[in-house]
């Protein structure tokens, strides 16, 4: 089977560059699997893991938001924040949460106020994930 | 004639002025390398975010309702020129290089009979801009406070930038920014943001290729065109501070230099003072002795 040609970015570093067997991350509409010959697609992604699978390891990465592409030449992640599951600072996601809640407190309308409210159910449910 | 108590109280001075040129030029190439791995570590992501919008604009080009971030407003009447210029001096032709290039746009738009806006972000090229240009200048950001550029920072411009955009305040905007080539080489660029120009070359390969949106193709773009916005700002500021560092470590690199000579003169001067004095006095006292 043909490898996977997957860039993984944020905007302060490139966190992976390289061929990878399948990727799993969590898109905004529901998680997929990411395998080589995937069809052309773009979807914005919720806080989770993505979860790059080479050489029958798993590398699990927590994203705080961000963009995935896949093009015939690839995949590619546009993370907003990325950082390696095992160096994650719950503290700062608690931060995000808090955060969150006090946005959708000073929220002016309902539609913000049902997207804030959706992304703070997405914390939670990554916060509660990661605790696990 | 200076005694030679005033010669050498110059020397000390231009010394001092040496030891603080130098400490600087130290400083800033120590802040050089941290500015460069950060400008350099941005790029991947801003050129990858240029190329999934590539495809992403190609694949919907021609669409009624694209958002107007992507496709303009259709018009070319008001121009918002994005000048980002550093908040300190003493780094050599750094900002005066930006300025001229904002400027000379600026001059050029004008002359079609276009509209000119400014948007400063750093104190310096506000300064400059002012002179010119008193009544054009819609904003200045000072990021003076600001000790690590986050991306943050970038978004708080971008959302002010879209602001202005959303109230019909202008149709295209510019980017002025100091491209990092080396440290003797910093390169002034502009770049058309909004609407964004794609790469050509990037996006052609892949035209043609039919995405699949989740959610919508309107409701991605949504989001990822402010984004884009705040990326290509995050790297322009980047870029800036590394080719600030970058400036400002020849300038003061030039300074030292400058230093020394001019101690080199001063000392020469001062030994010859001194010598055409003592040469003096055994003269005087010879021809005195001669006199008896």
């Amino acid at each position: 089977m043909a490898a996977l040609h997957f860039e993984f970015v944020s905007p302060e570093t490139v966190l992976f560059s390289g061929e990878v067997d399948q990727v799993d991350l969590p898109g905004s509409e529901g998680d997929m699997g990411i395998l080589p010959g995937h069809a052309p697609m773009v979807t914005s992604l919720r806080p989770g893991i993505v979860t790059i699978i080479r050489e029958g390891r798993r590398e699990p990465v927590v994203v705080i938001g961000g963009f995935a592409e896949m093009s015939p030449s690839g995949l590619t992640i546009l993370a907003d924040r990325a950082v390696a599951r095992d160096d994650f600072d719950m503290a700062t996601l608690a931060n995000d949460i808090k955060d969150t809640e006090e946005d959708i407190a000073d929220a002016k309308d309902d539609a913000q106020r049902d997207k804030l409210t959706r992304h703070l159910e997405q914390l939670m449910t990554l916060q509660a994930a990661l605790a696990a | 004639m200076p005694s030679l108590k005033d010669l050498r109280n110059r020397i000390a001075a231009t010394k001092a002025t040496q030891k603080i040129t130098r400490a600087m030029q130290m400083v800033a190439a120590s802040k050089l390398r941290r500015a460069q791995a950060a400008a350099e570590a941005a790029r991947p992501y801003a050129s990858h975010m240029d190329s999934v919008l590539g495809n992403i604009a190609a694949s919907v080009a021609g669409h009624e309702n694209a958002p107007r971030l992507l496709r303009g407003t259709g018009g070319d009447q008001t121009h918002l020129l994005l000048v980002c210029t550093a908040e300190r001096g003493l780094c050599g032709p750094f900002n005066s290089a930006i300025v001229r290039l904002a400027r000379e746009r600026a001059l050029a738009l004008a002359n079609q009979g276009k509209s000119v806006k400014f948007f400063c972000v750093g104190r310096k090229g506000y300064d400059q801009l002012r002179r010119t240009f008193p009544t054009q200048i819609v904003e200045l950001v000072d990021l003076r406070a600001v000790r690590v550029l986050r991306f943050e920072n970038a978004q708080m411009i971008a959302e002010k930038v879209i602001a202005l955009f959303d109230k019909h305040q202008f149709d295209i905007c510019h980017l002025f920014y100091s491209r990092f080539r080396s440290v003797i080489a910093q390169i002034p660029t502009v770049q058309q943001i909004i609407p964004p120009v794609f790469d050509a070359k990037a996006t052609d390969a892949l035209a043609g290729a039919a995405y699949e949106f989740e959610p919508e193709a309107e409701d991605i773009l949504h989001e990822l065109l402010p984004r884009n916005v705040a990326v290509q700002i995050f790297r322009a500021l980047l870029e800036n501070s590394a080719s600030f560092y970058g400036a400002q470590m020849s300038a003061m690199d030039n300074a030292t230099r400058n230093a020394g000579d001019m101690i080199r003169r001063q000392t020469l001067f001062y030994n010859r003072t001194r010598q055409a004095m003592i040469t003096k006095e055994l003269i005087e006292i010879i021809s005195g002795a001669e006199a008896l």
